[in-house]
Order: structure tokens, then C-alpha cells, then sequence
């Protein structure tokens, strides 16, 4: 069956079951393999995307639920002032190690700064909570949030 | 003149060319290559002629041949080889970083390229057991002098003056006297046609010299890509006309697809078909555990394909691997005398003698735990009618996972290339090249497809390579001052032996060297035994391996004898140390493994333990006053030749919560290369010592995992994070033979958190994982 999927401003045709999740279309169909798999089941955040700005799991997110609803991806972040701000906070901090679940962590925090720019500890550890890192990466991942947050909102932190 | 055929960076990015193994074989290369056909030099360390030690020891040795390893492009564009894979440590950086300097590069005008994996070629490119750094930093500083070398030969050849009156200086090199200076790309053709500067030739940098070593200065080269999602992992192949694999494995060990029926499988839209896969024969090491693949057009189709499949498997005798009652065989056999593996004095007897009061005993237990790396085990492979096998895969042992589909698919060796991507994290698991051999196995049966193994996430959590249970007894007879006049450690644990021989059973000399025989503790009556228990599951190399057991048991005691002496354990554990003074492992400790380093190069230096510990507990303001319901703890290591300790803060609630408020780190490691990501290596550690002390662990039922997912195998998340983590890098000195990084932060973490709780609350923790303490 032919589903029409917008990604990252794009109209995108592919042939899947509409019970498909986003992310195999994303990562096997249409090879945007910076969404990463992690976990199957909405449980490590390594698979986020936005749909309608907001973060949600592609890897419970079937093709029949996104229909036209707009899809970004980490791939799309450069073309995102929050996205921008957040990839350039992850450069100046070295937050990565390995670097797998950095996409969705970026995901995560663009999602939660497009809301508040002046996010509180609390609501950092709460938006972020759902990513897993293993490598652990929390603590820089925290203070990357913050400086993009402050760079965001002109200097004005919580 | 191709002067770019060696960037290969741009192939990696833009979808694994094939054209990466042509180029990197046929030496059409650029033209500091091209001119000279030089054979490696394979630098060998140690000191005794009769044992072979470190980078010497593995397979391939070293390598620090300017020529495989460096390239200059006519423009003056420096490319360096990154012989060793990347999976978080910083290494795809560092090592080339060690070349740029001491060939005097600007780093701006380097590219590194990933090695395929080549071992005659580069040396030894495994990266487990903490090595890179410490066996390649002076293979490369020697690599990059003698580029620099030839470099100054060129340049004081075409002017016509003496080689002394030169200097390479950031990408040129200048006669002072007379002004002159030539670019290294100018220079690149003729520095090529030098004579490589023979071992005792080749000048190194004075520390004061160094451009990027010890400085933080240079950037990881992948970060930009990985913000920007651009970066290419071991699962992140795309290939015209790939099929996706997901398979179907027993869940006890040793069991064997006896048939299946895949009618309702192959109905799947976008199914393929199936592949059994061949169950290993002998030593489960490195070979695929067997079963059956569904191959499909998606990862999803294939998922849902073996959600439908039929199976039935044979029995096994592991199927009574039960975690309870293994638990209860551990304790039964730690109550009786071991083998023993170090002995001073007379331990037993002691204890015997010793007052019943002054005696004291304790046994601790830490689970079976799963690496669950956030990239899964993942491998491409495409053998095409021609025979050629390419292999694009994140392993941490390249050479290795190559050999084995070679021996065990039958590919021919100069056919098989292997391609290494990013690891997406491995603390071990992906040293382990089950799942290359898999997919290999699939594409023998699906030629001219490129053919992609997913695991999931439950297949990682239920098939991994675990790390070992334990339980450690520990008994002491105190002496009237407090301390420790005997010392028992038993130490019982399915050991990492029984990949190469199931029947293996006991800890090897590569295990109880990791933290129980090699205490420097001024103990006149020291013993170490080790009991024999079987491994009913596949026993992996878990993130500093059975240091974490060790560590956590011989930390807890010793602050548990500290309260019982009514001394700080701070200085408890200084007194138990003693002095500076450096011991030779082999004769004092009987550690005939040393993590297979020279006794005489890395002896145990307790002087450098004494100044992590300080640095730790300067770092905590250790003896100030807590708030209600917080305590501070220390642990401290000695693990792949790095001191290192941590003193954890924590908060515990009315409830028994426990919560991580701060951690203090202290390392050292030598010579430190990178300082910031030395750091993110023990920032990561608390994160991971945090979930093994709280939270993880694998549990066995009839034979299988219970856990499956990230919803029963529980890690650290974002909220457990502790606020504050400060490290502190000391003793950083080129005098002393570097240590590891990766490793060596995790022991010490679980234990101090462990003792931190005891101060809290006075209730002692001996099993892991915490969990709660109500």
C-alpha cells in the first residue's frame, strides 16, 4: 500500500503496511539512518523525531497514525534555530562519546526548548528523561541544554 | 598523480564505497606513499626476552611506519590512518592527534581515515582491554617523529644545508639562517624518498614540545557529524538492493533448532524467505549461537516474520541454569577452601588462632549484568558471485571478526574485507563477532545481496555475552591496632575461560589479576582462593571485567573493617596501602598475568594509588559536615594499569531512596593524552558504575534471560544523573608508561556508593543491585 509521508519538508511516497513504524520507513525504506533504532518500544528515546514540532517515538509511531502530519528529523535540525542552537551547544560541550543516542537526545531538547526557553533543572531532567545514554553522557547533556537555552533566550536563564 | 585517493572520508559518508578497500590495497595512494614501499616496523616493549609483553604480545604487535600511516597531498592536506575503531573513547582522535604532533602538523589541515581491518598492515587494532592508548601512543609519537624527520631531510636536502639546521614547525619546515621555508606539501614527494629514520634514530618531543598532547585543544573528529546526525554507524549500512535480517535464536544456551515451519513467516508481506543458521561447534567465543534468520525486504517485515515462525528446539543441559539456586552453589562452594592463587604467610591458620571477636567475615554478591549498548549488534555483509565477501560492521576486534567469517562462512581470505563503521557503544559486547558471522552466513545464502543483521533490543539483552556473577567471601583477623592480620579472599565466579573450553571452570590468572590477588595491602597473612562453579551461559568481557566484583567486595570490606576499628576509612585505607613504594606484581603479589604487561615496566606503584585517593576525597571535602540522610563513601582501583578513586555523595530518603548527589573522580593514568575525553571516559563511569549499583541485573529462569528490554533490565537515566561530577586528572607525566581510560573509572564507583549509603544510615549493602533499602 502507498503511503504519502511529509519528511523534513518533503513529500515522500513509499510502499509499507500502514501498521509499519516510522522508523523502519525512515532507516530501511527511505535510508535517513540518523533516526536511530535503540529499543522497539518507546522505552530509550534513541528513535525520536517531531510530528507537528513536537518529540515522539518512531518506533511505536505507525505510518497509518503520522498520515501528512509534518515529520522532522535530526537530519532537518540545521534548517531549525532551536535545532541549530542545541547542535552547536552539543559541539562546544563535547557532550557525545559514542554518540548513538545523540540524535534522539538532540531531538528530545529541541522539542523541549521550542516550548521553554528557560527551562528549569527539573525540566530538563523530566523532557530528557526518556533517553537513554549508555555511554553517560547526562551530565553534559544537561549543561548543553542550558547554554542552548541561555543562547536561545538571550542570556536569560531560569 | 592522484593526490587524494587515500580521503576516504567522504566514501564513509556518503555510503560505504567499495572503492574504500580498492583504494586502500592497490596503493594508488598519494604521493608520500606512492614513492617508497617500506615494511612496517613492528616496535616490540618489554623487557624480559623469554615472555612476550603488551602491544608485543597480541596479534599484529605495533606498527609506527610513517608510510602506512601518513599521507601529504601536493596541497600540503595531511591524512592520517585511525588504525583502531571508534566506539566512545576518543581513540579515532587521540592516536592520530599523537602523530600530528609529533610530526608537527596543523591539525586543521588533517584528515583522518578509518583503517579496514589489516593487522599485517596496521598492528594490532583490537580495542578491548583499555590498549589503545597504552600500547599505541608511542608506536604513533614514533610514526609522527619520523614523518617529521623525513620531512627536515627534504627540506635540508634541497637547500643544501645541514639536516640540523632545519626545523619542521606547524606544516613546514625552516632554515632559520636563511629564511627559507617549504611547505609539507612541498615538501611530500621528496620526504617520501628518505630513508624511514631507523628506531634509535627517530627524536621524539620533550612533553614542553607538545602541540595538541595533554592539551585540549583538538576536537573529537566525529562530533560535528554525530550532532548533525551524519555520522555512519556499524548499523547504518543503506545499499541498493539490501535485505534486512532478524533471527530467531535459542533462548538457553547449547539448544539446537531441531525444525521449524516458516508457511506462516514467509506469508509476511515482505518477507523473503529464511536461513538457518549453523549452531557453533566447540568454543562458543566468537561463533553465532544458531537458529533461524528471516530475511525481508525491512527491519519490520523481518521482525513480524519471526514473530509467526514455528520452532522447536532440542534440549539443553543449561536449561536448569536457574539464578537462585546458582546463587546458593556460588555461597556453598565460597564456604570451602578454594584453590589458592596467592598465599603469604598463612592466612588460614591465623584466622584459626584469631579470637572469634577479632574475627570477621563477610560474602558479597554481584549479578549477571548486560552491556546493551544503545546501537545493538548489527552487520552488513554482500558476497558477490565473484567471491568477494565486503563486511561493514561495528566490532571492536576488526581482524578477528574477519577471520572468523573466513573460517567458519568460507569465504577466501583475499576476498574478505572488512569495513569498520562507529560502535555504537560495546563496553565489551562487540569484541564478541557472533553477529558478523550471522549475517556472513545469510549473504553466502543470498549472493549479490548486501544482506543487514538487526538485532534487537531484546535479542541483546537475552543473547549477550554477560558479565560474570559473583559471590566473593572475604574474611580478616584484626590485629590490636585495628588492622587486618590475616586476609581470605574467596572469589567465586563462571569464568571467561569457558568461551574457549566449557568446561572450564575457576577464574583464570587474567581474573583474579584484576583486583583480588594484586592488592598492595600491608597484610602479613595474604590469601586469594578461587572456587570452581560452571558457566551455564555465554561469559563475557563486561566494561573492566571482574574488577567490578572485585572492587566492590574488597572496597565494602575494607570500610567495613575501617568501622570496625573506629577509623576514618579514608585513612584506614592509607594505613592498609602504606608508603609509596613500587612492587613488583609477579613476586610480591603472584600475578603472573599483570594484564599481560612487564611486572618491571608496570609495577603497582602505591604512591600513585595514595594520590588518587587524596585527590578524590580533597575533591568531596571528605570529613566535612553532610545534611541529614547524606554520607560519603571511597572506593579506590588499580585496573589496566590506572589508579583510580571515587568518593560518591549520596542522599537517602524516608523511604530508603537512594540518590546520587555528587561524585568526585580521581585518575591517573600516565601520560595523558587527551585530558576532556579522559574526563567523559569518568563521567560515563559514574553513569554505569551508578546502574550496577542501584538498578541492573540479568537474572537466569530455566536456562534463559528473564529481563528483555529496557523496561526490566533497568539503566541510569537522565534523572539519576548525579549534579555535580568533578574529575580530577593528576599525576599527568610522561616518565610513567601510560594506563587505560576506558575501564579503569567503573570499579571503584559501586563501592563508594555502597559505603556512602553505610555512612547515611549505618545499613551495610552486600548485594548488588541496590534497588531500594526499604
Amino acid at each position: 500500500m502507498t503511503t504519502t509521508l511529509s519528511i523534513n519538508g518533503q513529500q515522500r511516497s513509499i510502499e509499507a503496511p500502514p501498521d509499519t513504524p516510522l522508523l523502519w520507513v525512515l532507516r530501511d525504506e527511505l535510508g535517513m539512518t540518523g533516526t536511530k533504532f535503540g529499543c522497539g518500544m518507546a522505552l530509550c528515546g534513541a528513535c525520536t523525531v517531531h510530528m507537528n514540532g513536537s518529540p515522539i517515538r518512531s518506533c511505536v509511531t505507525p505510518i497509518s497514525v503520522v498520515g501528512n502530519q509534518p515529520i522532522a528529523t535530526i537530519e532537518n535540525m540545521e534548517n531549525d534555530e532551536v535545532g541549530r542552537a542545541v547542535q552547536r551547544a552539543w559541539v562546544d560541550l563535547s557532550v557525545p562519546q559514542c554518540g548513538y543516542c545523540q540524535a534522539g537526545q538532540i531531538m528530545s531538547a529541541v522539542g523541549l526548548l521550542r516550548t521553554n526557553r528557560t527551562p528549569s533543572d527539573d525540566d530538563i531532567s523530566g523532557a530528557m528523561g526518556g533517553n537513554i545514554c549508555r555511554c553517560g553522557t547526562y551530565h553534559r547533556i544537561h549543561a548543553a541544554v542550558k547554554q542552548a537555552a541561555a543562547q536561545l533566550s538571550g542570556g536569560k536563564t531560569s | 598523480m592522484n593526490d587524494r585517493a587515500l580521503t576516504l572520508e567522504t566514501d564513509e559518508i556518503d555510503g560505504f564505497s567499495l572503492n574504500r578497500r580498492a583504494l586502500l590495497k592497490t596503493g594508488v595512494a598519494a604521493s608520500f606513499v606512492l614513492a617508497v614501499s617500506a615494511q612496517g616496523v613492528v616496535y616490540a616493549q618489554g623487557a624480559a626476552p623469554a615472555k612476550k609483553y603488551g602491544a608485543a604480545s597480541m596479534p599484529g604487535g605495533t606498527v609506527d611506519n610513517p608510510l602506512v600511516f601518513v599521507s601529504i597531498a601536493d596541497d600540503g592536506q595531511v591524512t592520517i590512518v585511525a588504525s583502531r575503531v571508534e566506539m566512545g573513547t576518543g581513540v579515532r582522535t587521540s592516536l592520530p592527534m599523537v602523530v600530528a604532533d609529533e610530526m608537527d602538523a596543523d591539525w586543521a589541515r588533517v584528515t583522518v581515515v578509518q583503517a579496514d581491518a589489516d593487522e599485517a598492515r596496521y598492528g594490532n587494532q583490537n580495542v578491548d582491554g583499555s590498549r589503545s592508548v597504552r600500547h599505541f601512543f608511542e608506536p604513533m609519537r614514533r610514526c609522527g617523529a619520523a614523518a617529521r624527520q623525513m620531512l627536515e631531510a627534504a627540506a635540508a636536502a634541497q637547500w643544501s644545508v645541514p639536516v640540523a639546521e632545519v626545523k619542521a614547525t606547524l606544516h613546514e619546515v625552516v632554515h632559520e639562517k636563511t629564511g627559507q621555508r617549504l611547505g609539507y606539501g612541498q615538501l611530500a614527494k621528496a620526504a617520501a624518498k628518505q630513508p624511514i629514520p631507523p628506531d634509535d634514530k627517530r627524536r621524539l618531543k620533550t612533553a614542553s614540545e607538545f602541540r595538541y598532547i595533554g592539551k585540549e585543544v583538538v576536537r573529537a573528529v566525529d562530533l560535528q557529524n554525530i550532532s548533525r546526525g551524519t555520522a555512519k554507524y556499524g548499523i547504518d549500512p543503506h545499499m541498493p538492493g539490501m535485505v534486512f535480517a532478524v533471527i530467531a535464536r535459542p533462548a538457553v544456551l547449547g539448544a539446537a533448532l531441531k525444525s521449524y515451519k516458516a508457511d506462516r513467516a514467509l506469508k509476511v508481506p515482505g518477507v523473503i524467505k529464511v536461513v538457518e543458521i549453523p549452531k557453533y561447534t566447540g568454543p562458543t567465543v566468537y561463533q553465532p549461537l544458531g537458529g533461524l534468520a528471516v530475511v525481508a525486504s525491512n527491519t519490520w517485515a523481518a521482525i513480524q516474520g519471526r514473530n509467526a515462525l514455528e520452532l522447536n528446539w532440542s534440549e539443553s543441559e543449561n536449561a536448569r541454569y536457574d539464578s537462585v539456586s546458582f546463587r546458593k552453589l556460588m555461597q556453598d562452594v565460597a564456604s570451602k577452601p578454594g584453590k589458592a592463587v596467592r598465599n603469604n604467610g598463612d592466612a588460614v591458620a591465623a584466622l584459626q588462632k584469631a579470637d572469634p571477636k577479632n574475627r570477621f567475615t563477610a560474602e558479597y554478591y554481584i549479578p549477571h549484568l548486560a552491556h546493551a549498548s544503545m546501537e545493538p549488534p548489527s552487520a552488513t555483509v554482500l558476497i558477490k558471485d565473484d567471491g568477494t565477501c565486503d563486511i561493514w560492521s561495528s566490532v571492536q576486534d576488526p581482524q578477528n571478526a574477519l577471520d572468523n567469517v573466513v573460517k567458519l562462512v568460507g569465504t577466501a581470505k583475499e576476498k574478505t574485507t572488512l569495513h569498520p563503521l562507529l560502535i555504537g557503544g560495546a563496553f565489551g559486547r562487540k569484541s564478541n563477532c557472533d553477529f558478523v558471522t550471522e549475517a556472513a552466513f545469510i549473504a553466502k545464502a543470498m549472493p549479490g545481496r548486501p544482506v543487514k543483521v538487526v538485532w534487537t533490543r531484546e535479542d541483546d539483552v537475552q543473547h549477550d555475552f554477560y558479565h560474570t556473577v559473583s559471590i566473593e567471601h572475604l574474611e580478616a583477623a584484626i590485629g590490636p591496632d585495628g588492622m587486618p592480620t590475616a586476609w581470605l579472599h574467596r572469589t567465586v565466579a563462571p569464568t571467561i575461560g569457558s568461551l574457549y573450553n566449557p568446561k572450564a571452570e575457576g577464574e583464570s590468572p587474567g581474573e583474579y589479576g584484576m583486583g583480588a590477588v594484586n592488592l598492595p595491602y600491608e597484610i602479613p597473612n595474604f590469601r586469594v582462593e578461587t572456587g570452581d562453579v560452571p558457566a551455564m551461559t555465554r561469559i563475557g568481557w563486561f566494561r573492566s571485567v571482574i574488577n567490578i566484583p572485585h572492587a566492590f567486595a574488597t572496597q565494602c570490606f575494607v570500610a567495613e573493617l575501617a568501622h570496625r576499628a573506629g577509623q576514618d576509612p579514608k585513612e584506614y585505607a592509607l594505613k592498609l596501602i602504606g608508603p609509596p613504594r613500587k612492587i613488583n606484581p609477579l613476586t610480591a603479589f603472584d600475578d603472573i598475568s599483570n594484564y599481560s604487561e612487564s611486572p618491571l615496566i608496570y609495577p603497582f606503584d602505591t604512591g600513585r594509588q595514595r594520590d588518587v585517593i587524596e585527590a578524590a576525597c580533597k575533591g568531596a571535602g571528605w570529613g566535612r559536615k553532610l545534611p541529614k540522610g547524606h554520607g560519603l563513601g571511597l572506593g579506590f582501583s588499580y585496573c589496566f594499569m590506572t589508579y583510580t578513586a571515587t568518593v560518591v555523595e549520596v542522599a537517602v530518603d524516608d523511604k530508603g531512596g537512594v540518590t546520587v548527589v555528587a561524585a568526585d573522580m580521581a585518575i591517573d593514568c600516565g601520560p595523558q593524552v587527551m585530558p576532556e575525553r579522559i574526563r567523559a571516559q569518568m563521567e560515563g563511569a559514574v553513569i554505569m558504575g551508578l546502574s550496577l549499583a542501584l538498578m541492573s541485573e540479568i537474572t537466569f529462569q530455566k536456562g534463559a534471560a528473564v529481563q528483555s528490554n529496557f523496561n526490566s533490565y533497568l539503566v541510569a537515566r537522565h534523572t539519576d544523573s548525579p549534579p555535580v561530577v568533578r574529575t580530577h586528572l593528576v599525576n599527568n607525566h610522561l616518565q610513567t608508561p601510560p594506563g587505560g581510560v576506558g575501564e579503569p573509572p567503573l570499579p571503584p564507583v559501586a563501592p563508594a556508593i555502597a559505603n556512602a549509603i553505610f555512612a547515611a544510615t549505618g545499613k551495610r549493602i552486600r548485594d548488588l543491585p541496590i534497588k531500594s533499602l526499604s
